[in-house]
This record gives structure tokens, C-alpha cells and sequence, in this order.
């Protein structure tokens, strides 16, 4: 029998959308594989929570410990090790997040059990589990198959499918907390919220971004013309605010904002997974790469493909007039 | 303080199109250039600051070709003190924990308090390596680090959470830290590093030279199987917008006019 565990990530109190999403994907890995999903979650207080997981028509069980309040990678480790040994389940899949990806590659090594990560998409057939996921941007896909073991691990990327509709609902299970001992080598202090700044680009209506495609930051003014042309704030990559071109507060993307402007004009940006999660939204999105092949096109309502130090002084030019 | 760095040699692709070789297993790199991987750059930064402030010595250790000596090297330019190269085509590259298993390889014996790897290698990734080297290491570990305080006997670090928010935690020394990007401003090499460096250590090594069993990192010892690569179309519903630049300047700007969107 193969069931496949799915351990749900919530933080400060919300389960994060990757929970939801991963029951896309592992009922038909648990039903090829002739067994259950079961959904597990670690905390404290998780009454709720553990609800809303059963509305998904999924056994959730829950370890219910003041000791998982707050994410430790350490503690994680120590409870899925046994988890995994209790119950064998043939799969365990977590989110590919700051969470998964800083407890799960342990686990692989402690355990001797293979691991593939930043999965999107996975797959049962004729009795092999087989992953896939992308490399280089985006720009190449891998199907990695696993060899046969006990247990497989999975951290499956965020936003790679959406969430299924609610069914019927299944019931929740308490599990004692395998967590014998408080640990020590690892202390959570704080949360530390995101610095603001001048400007709040998710409320802005239209965005121009840029990218790495910058260059240098003598450039910029051409950007800047553009912006004030069209009242736009600027925003960017993470390429873009790790080179100081512009602040951290208007970083679009997983690890910066979620933006949904009338329009988003991006230059010279790729088109990384980890940013389009964050503006794939906006209503129209136009896009000026040089490189045909840009991720960022998949996301565009219009593209232009050139040097946009060539296309930008006109366009500038023309939208002035056009006012 | 000791600190190792580990660094890998990336092919930058993206501003090209990219072409498998007829294996269907490996990428056709020989029309990229190469260098250090993002966040490794960042890594080899944090760990001469380190330095700076503490004392004590930094080594780079890379997997990688001879050709990737030229990143050694700049590394150690810009103040890491020596470096050791591995290189052995036994490795089953593809796989994270056969990766990390074989840096672990490198450093066994060695006294370190900090080991810095970058969080993610711009490649394959697999945001794996470092952890996975953590607990073959045998020690504590923090990933998507973007801040780093060393205290007495521990480090205080900010982990990199979704949308900004951070977190921060303590652990006891020694640990591997993975390095985010943006957490410093990597210099430039100062030309005196630049002729500093040619003189420092560089030991190239193979997996018998370390005293590992090729067995045991093989892709045969691995347990994932790379079944094949293939590029994904690009599905694209835009309006590609076609002329000389200025044409396309134009007509953007006239499409943006009459939709109303500016
Ligand atoms: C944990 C994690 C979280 C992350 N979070 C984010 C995030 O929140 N937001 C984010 O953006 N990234 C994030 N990233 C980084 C992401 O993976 C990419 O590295 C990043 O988005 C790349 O930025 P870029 O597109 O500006 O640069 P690149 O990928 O280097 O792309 C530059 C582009 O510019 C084009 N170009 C170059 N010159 C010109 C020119 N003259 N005219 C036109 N086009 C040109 C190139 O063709 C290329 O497509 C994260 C990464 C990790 C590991
Ligand atoms: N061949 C290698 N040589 C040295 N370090 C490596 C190598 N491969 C991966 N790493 C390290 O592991 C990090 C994460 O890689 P990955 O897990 O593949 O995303 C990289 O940023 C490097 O610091």
C-alpha cells in the first residue's frame, strides 16, 4: 500500500496556500499507488485549521504541541524521522518553501531516502513515481524518476497548480507529539516584518519594473522618464533590488510583494517563476526582453522582443505626445 | 573563525536560447559563458567579511572543472585564502544529496566554525545542497540566510521567509548557513588580490584522493534517476509586436493610448 503524506505549512496562524494546492496532486499519486492522502500538520492550537484541511475530504492528522508554534527546522526533523518511521508513508511531500526547503534535504540524508525538489508536477506510472521540475529559469524541464524506497520526498513548488475544490469532509486523527525533549542547538527569536517604504507598489495602478536588463544603474534615468510619462512607480526583480538600482520595498515576487496593477510594463526582466507568482495578476502586462525565449512572454498581452535602450526613448517620446 | 565556502561554476543562460545535447540529459553549455553562481558570490563575500571582522582564515571548495579556476581564483582575490578543487566525473551531479555528500568529502578532517554555501545554484535549482551537506556534516544549519551576527559560540541569523517577512533564529557554532542574495555588496577584486591570488593554495582533488568510496556517490548509489531534459514551449497569448524599434515603440505606445491603459 502506498499512501502519501502530505505535510500542510501554516505560519503565524494561517495555513499557507501550498497546503491546498498539494491536494491537486496527491490523491492521484496516493490512488495509482493503491492508498490514502492523509494530511499532517504540527502546532500549536490548530483546531481550525486542522478543519479547513478536512473540508478537502482528506484524513488530517494533527500534532497538537506548544513546542511547534513557531517553524524549527531542528524539531521538524526530529518529528517527521518518526513520523515517517510510524507510519511508512510511501510519499511525503511538503511545500519547495523557506519551510520545506530548510528541514526536508536533512531529513533525505538522515533517513537514506531520496529526495527531489522545486517539483511541479508528479506522476505514478507503471509503478515509478517520476517528478518534474525545471531548471534554468524555467528554461529547461527535468522528469527525475525514484528509485524504489521506502519512503520518497517531495517538496512541491508554490503555485505550480491551484488548489482543488472543497468535497466532503474528512475527519481529523490526534497524534501524541513525538517531540520527547526540547531541543536546543536551534532557537526561534522573532519575526521581523518587511521595512516599508515611500511608495506601496501593490497599490499602484500601473508599474513599470525592470530587471537585470538594467545593466547599470546610469540607466535608470531613461526608466524614470518613462515612469513619470505615464504616472507609474517603478518596481523590479530581485536581480534589481540586490543590485541597489532600486529599494527593497519594490520587489515584485515571492520573497517581495504580490502586485495587481492595471499595468505592468517589465524591462529586462526574465521572467523567474519566483517573480511572476507576483505579477502574473496584473490586469495587462507588457513585456520588452531581447531574448525571445524569456519566461516573461508566457505571462505578456504584448511583447516586444530588441534592446529596450532602443525601443524606450521613442516610446517615452510618444506617450509624452500622446497625453 | 574557519570558514569554508562552497562555490560553484554556472553557465549564464539567461539571455539565450537553450539547446540540449543529443543525450537529452545534459544541457549544451558550450555557447555560455560561465561564472560564479549568484548566490555563491554573495557567500564568498559574507565569508571575507567574516574574516575582516574576526580573524582567521576562509577555504573555497568547488566540484568543478579545471576551466572554473579562474572563479577559485577571483575568489581568492578577493580575500579567501586558499581553495580545493574537486573534480571527478564518478559523481552523479544531478543529485543534490550525492552532491552535498561529496563537499562533505572535502571537508571531513578540517576544523571549521561556518560553512557557507549559496541557497540556491542558478542551474540546477535545487535549493538542497546545503542542508543536505549540514547533516552530513553532523551540524546545526540555517537556509535563505540574509543577515549574519556572530555571538559568543553561536550565530544569529535572518532567514528570508515569503513576502519579505523574516525570521530570525540563533544556533550553536559550528553550522552551515545557506546565503541568500542581497545580503551584502560583493566587491570587486582589487588588482593586488588579483596577483595575491595566483600564489595561494589550490589542491585539486578526486574522490580518491579524499578517500571516498565512488560507489557510494555514483548514480548508481543515488536514488533518483535523471530519465530526460526537454524545453518546455513557452505558451505565449501575447500580441508580439513587430518592426524596426522605433516602429515598435510607437505602435505600443498607441496600443497603450487607445486601450486606455495609460
Ligand atoms: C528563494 C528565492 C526567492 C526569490 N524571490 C524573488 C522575487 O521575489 N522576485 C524576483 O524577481 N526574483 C526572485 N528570485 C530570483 C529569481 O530566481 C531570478 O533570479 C530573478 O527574478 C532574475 O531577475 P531578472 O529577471 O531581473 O534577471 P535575469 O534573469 O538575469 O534576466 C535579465 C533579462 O534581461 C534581458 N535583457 C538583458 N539586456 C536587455 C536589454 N538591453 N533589453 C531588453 N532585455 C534585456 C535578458 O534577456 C534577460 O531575460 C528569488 C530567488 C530565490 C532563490
Ligand atoms: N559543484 C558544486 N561545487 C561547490 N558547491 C556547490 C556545487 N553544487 C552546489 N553547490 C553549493 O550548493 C548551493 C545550492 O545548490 P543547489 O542545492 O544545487 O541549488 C550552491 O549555491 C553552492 O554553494
Amino acid at each position: 500500500m502506498g499512501n502519501v503524506l502530505v505535510l500542510a505549512e501554516h505560519r503565524q496562524g494561517a495555513l499557507r496556500d501550498v497546503s491546498f494546492e498539494m491536494l491537486a496532486v496527491a490523491p492521484k499519486i496516493a490512488e495509482g499507488m493503491g492508498g490514502e492522502t492523509a494530511v499532517l500538520l504540527l502546532g500549536s492550537g490548530l483546531d481550525d485549521m486542522a478543519k479547513k484541511m478536512t473540508e478537502y475530504g482528506v484524513k488530517v492528522m494533527v500534532v497538537d504541541d506548544p513546542a511547534f508554534e513557531n517553524f524549527n527546522a531542528e524539531k521538524y526533523q526530529i518529528a517527521l524521522s518518526a513520523i515517517v518511521d510510524e507510519l511508512n508513508p510511501a510519499v511525503l511531500m511538503t511545500g519547495h518553501t523557506a519551510q520545506g526547503v530548510d528541514f526536508m534535504p536533512a531529513l533525505a540524508v538522515e533517513k537514506k531516502m531520496p529526495l527531489v525538489s522545486d517539483v511541479v508536477g508528479l506522476d505514478y506510472e507503471d509503478g515509478t513515481l517520476k517528478a518534474t521540475r525545471t531548471l534554468y529559469s524555467g528554461k529547461v524541464n527535468a522528469v527525475v524518476a525514484f528509485k524504489p524506497a521506502d519512503t520518497c520526498l517531495v517538496t512541491f513548488r508554490e503555485g505550480a497548480v491551484e488548489a482543488p475544490e472543497t468535497s466532503a469532509a474528512g475527519e481529523v486523527e490526534k497524534l501524541d507529539s513525538p517531540l520527547k525533549e526540547d531541543v536546543t542547538y536551534r532557537k526561534f527569536v522573532e519575526y521581523v516584518e518587511a521595512e516599508v517604504g515611500d511608495v506601496d507598489i501593490t497599490q499602484s495602478d500601473i508599474l513599470v519594473a525592470i530587471g537585470r536588463g538594467l545593466k547599470e544603474d546610469k540607466n535608470l534615468p531613461e526608466i524614470e522618464a518613462l515612469a513619470e510619462a505615464i504616472k507609474a512607480d517603478l518596481a523590479g526583480s530581485r536581480a534589481a533590488t540586490d543590485a541597489g538600482w532600486i529599494p527593497h520595498d519594490r520587489q515584485v515576487g515571492t520573497s517581495g510583494k504580490t502586485v495587481k496593477p492595471k499595468l505592468y510594463i517589465a524591462l529586462g526582466v526574465s521572467g523567474a517563476f519566483q517573480h511572476l507568482a507576483g505579477m502574473k495578476g496584473a490586469k495587462t502586462i507588457v513585456a520588452i526582453n531581447k531574448d525571445p525565449e524569456a519566461p516573461i512572454f508566457s505571462v505578456a498581452d504584448y511583447a516586444i522582443v530588441d534592446d529596450m535602450f532602443k525601443v524606450l526613448p521613442k516610446l517615452t517620446e510618444k506617450l509624452k505626445e500622446l497625453k | 573563525m574557519k570558514t569554508l565556502v562552497c562555490i560553484k561554476y554556472v553557465p549564464d543562460t539567461s539571455e539565450a536560447e537553450v539547446k540540449l545535447n543529443p543525450d537529452g540529459l545534459t544541457v549544451d553549455d558550450s555557447r555560455f559563458s560561465f561564472d560564479i553562481n549568484d548566490a555563491d558570490n554573495y557567500a564568498v563575500e559574507e565569508s571575507v567579511l567574516i574574516k575582516e571582522a574576526q580573524g582567521g582564515e576562509v577555504t573555497v571548495l568547488s566540484i568543478g572543472p579545471k576551466k572554473s579556476e579562474v572563479m577559485i581564483r577571483m575568489a581568492m582575490a578577493k580575500g579567501c585564502d586558499k581553495a580545493v578543487r574537486i573534480e571527478d566525473d564518478r559523481v552523479a551531479a544531478h543529485d543534490p544529496l550525492m552532491v552535498a555528500k561529496v563537499l562533505a568529502g572535502g571537508i571531513k578532517g578540517q576544523e571549521f566554525d561556518l560553512v557557507l554555501t549559496g541557497c540556491m545554484a542558478n542551474d540546477d535549482w535545487h535549493m538542497a545542497t546545503g542542508v543536505a551537506l549540514a547533516e552530513e556534516l553532523g551540524v546545526n544549519h540555517a537556509s535563505m540566510v540574509n543577515k549574519v551576527e556572530l555571538l559568543d559560540g553561536k550565530v544569529k541569523v535572518n532567514r528570508e521567509l515569503e513576502g519579505g517577512l523574516m525570521e530570525v533564529v540563533e544556533l550553536e557554532l559550528p553550522a552551515v548557513l545557506t546565503i541568500q542574495t542581497g545580503i551584502n555588496e560583493p566587491r570587486y577584486a582589487p588588482i593586488r588580490g588579483i596577483r595575491q591570488a595566483q600564489k595561494k593554495e589550490l589542491n585539486v582533488v578526486n574522490l580518491d584522493d579524499l578517500g571516498m568510496d565512488p560507489g557510494s556517490v555514483s548514480a548508481d548509489a543515488s536514488q533518483v534517476v535523471l530519465e530526460k531534459l526537454y524545453i518546455p514551449e513557452v505558451e505565449s497569448t501575447a500580441e508580439f509586436i513587430e518592426g524596426e524599434p522605433e516602429e515598435k515603440a510607437e505602435k505600443l505606445a498607441s496600443i497603450l493610448q487607445k486601450g486606455g491603459l495609460v
